[in-house]
């Protein structure tokens, strides 16, 4: 093959380097063989292999030879390009050369680390590398679009992830919207009792942050809202977000209650979601009464104003049956408007946080539990509402029929490392179980009997906090629990019967209880799989948000510009979701305050002169980005809207759209060089 | 380029294009890697922004170089991070099949696999399974048969060369070789 000549008549001199990456490659590529074969092949000036290409000798090789051998193509063997390719862009920028004159050859990912013949992954490296060598000659010299980023932020979901995020931003002076869907912003956090290790009041130190997340200036709260649409991309999002109606005027309302005192219903009839229907609320009510904002909503299902069902264009109609004693509570406030409807409202931001959280594993999935069955079978969420002061029993620990438990049963792994619900270990019910054993202790002296299959433990202080419950004389018994049911000898008062083996004594264990308590594990969030698509993020195969990288870019996702705080991501106890909502907060603001965004040049261009002005090409665009000039009867690409897919590119029936980055030719010459016989 | 029988050293191995898109399949296939999934190794990989950038054209010129079978891998439908050319490209993909099989080539050859980027375990399945259909389908060697193909025209050719020469005495050359079918395609 004659050597390629660029366009001014320089010719090609090809710099390629091949990693070892200590033994990830070289242990199983031959990386001297690979070397000297690309050493032969036309345009190639320097081939070398060297230990560690990313560490700056390796960058500073590749920067003399530019200099010294008068480079002007480099090929560098090594990882992912997803992983290292902008580094070596970079590294051949700063030797003068355009970064676009990079190639990569992935030979880790692709190849030494998924393949077990040294001979088969040296000749596919040999592959690779003669495509690479034969695809950078026709690479162009490109320059990075920077385009202005918008300065707003979205957070997505107000747990204590969202709201350490959104403080993190606002404190810095940027302008936060802040979606969360419930009523309230407090999440999962707001629900518990006390927290481990340090037993420290959930509330107590998340209230303080929530308050400050109602009355900060840059912080545009909106609760009871969703998001329903997600258009644009890093730097300009456009969003909307349904403000559903909670038939209370949030500006006017002033969190008086008086309404809810007042409400027709004298006392609380409805099942109160906050305490997972353990107690009661009325059709007018606050969530719990650190709700922030400090708003009451109206249920439109249960209030007596409403009739039953809603209207096609989503408004209620009202009813005379009630004599409306709210609204007159309310008087000059003038806050309740019982023709509220929904408000689509539309806002730009440049960066967005999901914090949207997770879900407990439903505890019905495991029926040999009872749950649902008998009722004195707990989920470890409800004990959490039972033990705390401001829950339906008002801190007091009761079975169903108001008897304080004399033995309590805590069951560990409901729906988490198991393969018929959940094979993950949800990483924070060991802990909450022995939060739960101290506190039942605490509250009733009862016994307590915690099954556990491994006790899990790690983490600063929780081992610690494993000992000091363990000392306190609870009953740790490794074995799971095969079944629940009602003790035959006692069946009327609900006492029911925990069977187990033990595996460290090899007995089977059958204990009489009046309560059980069962560790439910995490869940993705039951709207992840939507929200996933709307916001064109990747999920795990259990549905948790996937991260770009699970170690290097825990927070990023393979969308720019769309960071991941909390569960969502995995499950995770509170300090770690704070740690990644700021590090998330941290992402997005180097960012904003960077001001721009570079975007990759690999837009899409049409040669004027080849366009036979066809149009085919017009509705295969999803952005827009292809028009039509009607006076030269040719078909033209806003570079500005053009993401890179190029999917006009091979649709074109003349061949007149080129896509920078992945030009026809360059694909071409790579199938040739892949396909180009090794040696032997 | 010589392309060499493969099948007469005996050790002849299938030899796959795949071409996946950056955001779903290709990142898939990296965490194939970063997990350690060993598959086989005959797969080559060409990084394209999209499966929708998969131009047919790239699909026959790699059969027409010498693969012996062709990989395509996009995102799941409705997960495109293009929003939709996985859908253009699984419609270029039915035209395509059909007129691959009339070519006279196995279906089984073209393969079109939605990966998401968290299915390396898939990208490791699709592989081995493709490998495996491939090694028993056979080399496709479609050089080789352009090849005597073109010996047969050519011979065709001095047939009726040495025929009209024969009938008019020895008349001028035609003086143009005939085309390769592979310079023909490219």
């Amino acid at each position: 093959m004659k050597p390629i000549v660029s366009k001014k008549h320089e010719p090609i001199r090809i710099g390629y380097y091949i990693c070892h990456c200590g033994t990830n490659i070289a242990g199983m590529v031959d990386v001297e063989a690979v070397r000297k074969y690309a050493a032969a092949l036309p345009n190639v000036a320097v081939s070398r292999n060297y230990k560690y290409m990313c560490s700056d000798p390796g960058q500073e090789l590749i920067q003399q030879d530019i200099r010294e051998n008068r480079l002007n193509r480099i090929v560098v063997a090594a990882c992912s390009p997803l992983l290292h390719e902008h580094t070596f862009r970079k590294a051949t920028a700063a030797a003068g050369l355009n970064p676009f004159y990079l190639q990569m050859v992935n030979t880790r990912e692709h190849n030494s680390w998924v393949h077990t013949d040294r001979g088969e992954a040296t000749r596919k490296a040999m592959a690779l590398t003669h495509a690479a060598i034969r695809r950078v000659p026709h690479h162009k010299a490109l320059e990075v679009k920077k385009v202005a980023i918008n300065p707003n932020v979205l957070i997505v979901g107000g747990g204590i992830g969202g709201i350490h995020a959104a403080l993190t931003l606002a404190n810095a002076g940027k302008m936060v919207y802040l979606v969360e869907k419930e009523a309230t912003i407090g999440g999962h956090m707001a629900k518990f009792d006390k927290t481990f290790p340090t037993l420290d009041c959930a509330m107590c130190v998340l209230s303080p942050k929530m308050a400050s997340v109602g009355s900060h200036p840059n912080i545009h709260l909106w609760t009871y809202s969703e998001v329903t649409k997600v258009d644009g991309y890093v730097g300009n999002f456009k969003v909307a977000v349904r403000r559903k109606p909670r038939y209370i005027i949030e500006d006017l309302c002033t969190g008086c209650q008086e309404c809810v005192d007042e409400c027709v219903y004298r006392e609380p009839k409805f099942p109160d979601e906050f305490n997972l229907g353990l107690g009661k609320r009325k059709p007018v009510f606050l969530a719990f009464p650190q709700a922030i904002p400090p708003i009451a909503m109206i249920d439109p299902e249960v209030c007596l104003n409403f009739k039953r069902g809603v209207n096609p264009d989503g408004s209620r109609t009202v009813s005379d049956k009630c004599k409306k004693t709210c609204v007159e509570a309310c008087g000059d406030r003038k806050a309740i408007d019982f023709k509220q409807t929904e408000e689509i409202k539309e806002i730009n931001v440049g960066t967005i946080i999901m914090a949207t959280g997770f879900q407990i594993f439903d505890a019905k999935r495991t029926p040999y539990y009872g749950y649902g069955v008998y009722p004195n079978v707990y989920n470890a969420l409800e004990i959490e509402r039972l033990v705390n002061a401001s829950g339906p029993t008002e801190g007091a620990l009761v079975t169903r029929n108001g008897q304080v438990p004399k033995k309590v049963a805590i069951v560990h792994c409901v729906g988490s490392r198991d393969e018929n619900t959940n094979r993950w270990c949800s990483r924070v019910c060991c802990l909450y179980s022995l939060k739960l054993a101290h506190l039942i202790k605490e509250h009733t002296d009862a016994e307590v009997y915690n099954f556990y299959i491994d006790m899990r433990t790690p983490g600063k202080s929780m081992e610690e906090f494993y000992n000091r419950v363990a000392e306190e004389g609870m009953h740790l018994i490794r074995g799971r629990v095969a079944d629940v049911y009602p003790d035959p000898s006692d069946g009327a008062t609900g006492r029911l019967v925990v069977q187990a083996e033990d595996t460290l004594t090899n007995k089977i264990l059958k204990i009489p209880v009046d309560m059980v308590i069962l560790g439910v594990g995490l869940e993705p969030h039951p709207e992840a799989e939507h929200l996933r698509r709307m916001f064109n993020l990747s999920c795990s195969s259990e549905g948790w948000f996937l991260e770009r990288h699970p170690k290097l870019a825990p927070v990023n996702t393979f969308t720019d510009g769309i960071f991941l705080a909390g569960c969502c991501q995995g499950p995770k106890d509170i300090p770690d979701t704070v740690a990644q909502a700021g590090a998330a907060a941290a992402e997005a603001f180097a960012l904003i305050d960077k001001g721009h965004v570079e975007q990759e040049p690999n837009t899409a261009y049409i040669l004027a002169e080849e366009c036979s002005g066809c149009k085919s090409c017009i509705p295969l665009c999803p952005y827009t980005a292809i028009t039509f000039d009607d006076t030269r009867l040719k078909a033209i690409i806003n570079e500005t809207l053009c993401k890179g897919c190029g999917t006009c590119v091979a649709s074109c029936p003349s061949g007149s759209i080129v896509q920078n980055l992945f030009e026809d030719e360059e694909i071409f010459s790579e199938i040739d060089g892949v396909l180009a016989d090794e040696p032997a | 380029m010589t392309n060499p029988s493969p099948t007469t050293d005996g050790s002849w191995k299938p030899r796959i294009v795949a071409f996946f898109c950056n955001w779903c399949t290709y990142t898939a296939a990296d965490l194939a890697g970063v997990s350690r999934m060993k598959h086989a190794s005959n797969v080559r990989i060409i990084r394209l922004m999209c499966s929708g950038r998969v131009d047919p054209q790239f699909v026959v010129d790699a059969l027409a170089k010498g693969a012996d079978a062709v990989l395509i891998g996009g995102c799941h439908p409705n997960d495109c991070h293009y929003v939709e050319g996985n859908y253009k490209c699984l419609r270029r993909f039915h035209l395509l099949q059909r007129v691959v099989a009339d070519m006279g080539i196995e279906p089984e050859r073209l393969r079109l696999e939605w990966i998401s980027a968290a299915e390396g375990e898939k990208v490791k399945r699709v592989i081995n399974e493709l490998v495996d259909t491939v090694s028993k389908l056979g080399p496709l060697g479609l050089p080789r048969r352009f090849q005597q193909w073109d010996e047969e025209i050519e011979a065709l050719a001095d047939d009726v060369a040495a025929k009209e020469n024969a009938a008019e005495g020895g008349g001028v050359d035609q003086g143009k070789t005939p085309q390769t079918m592979e310079s023909a395609h490219a």
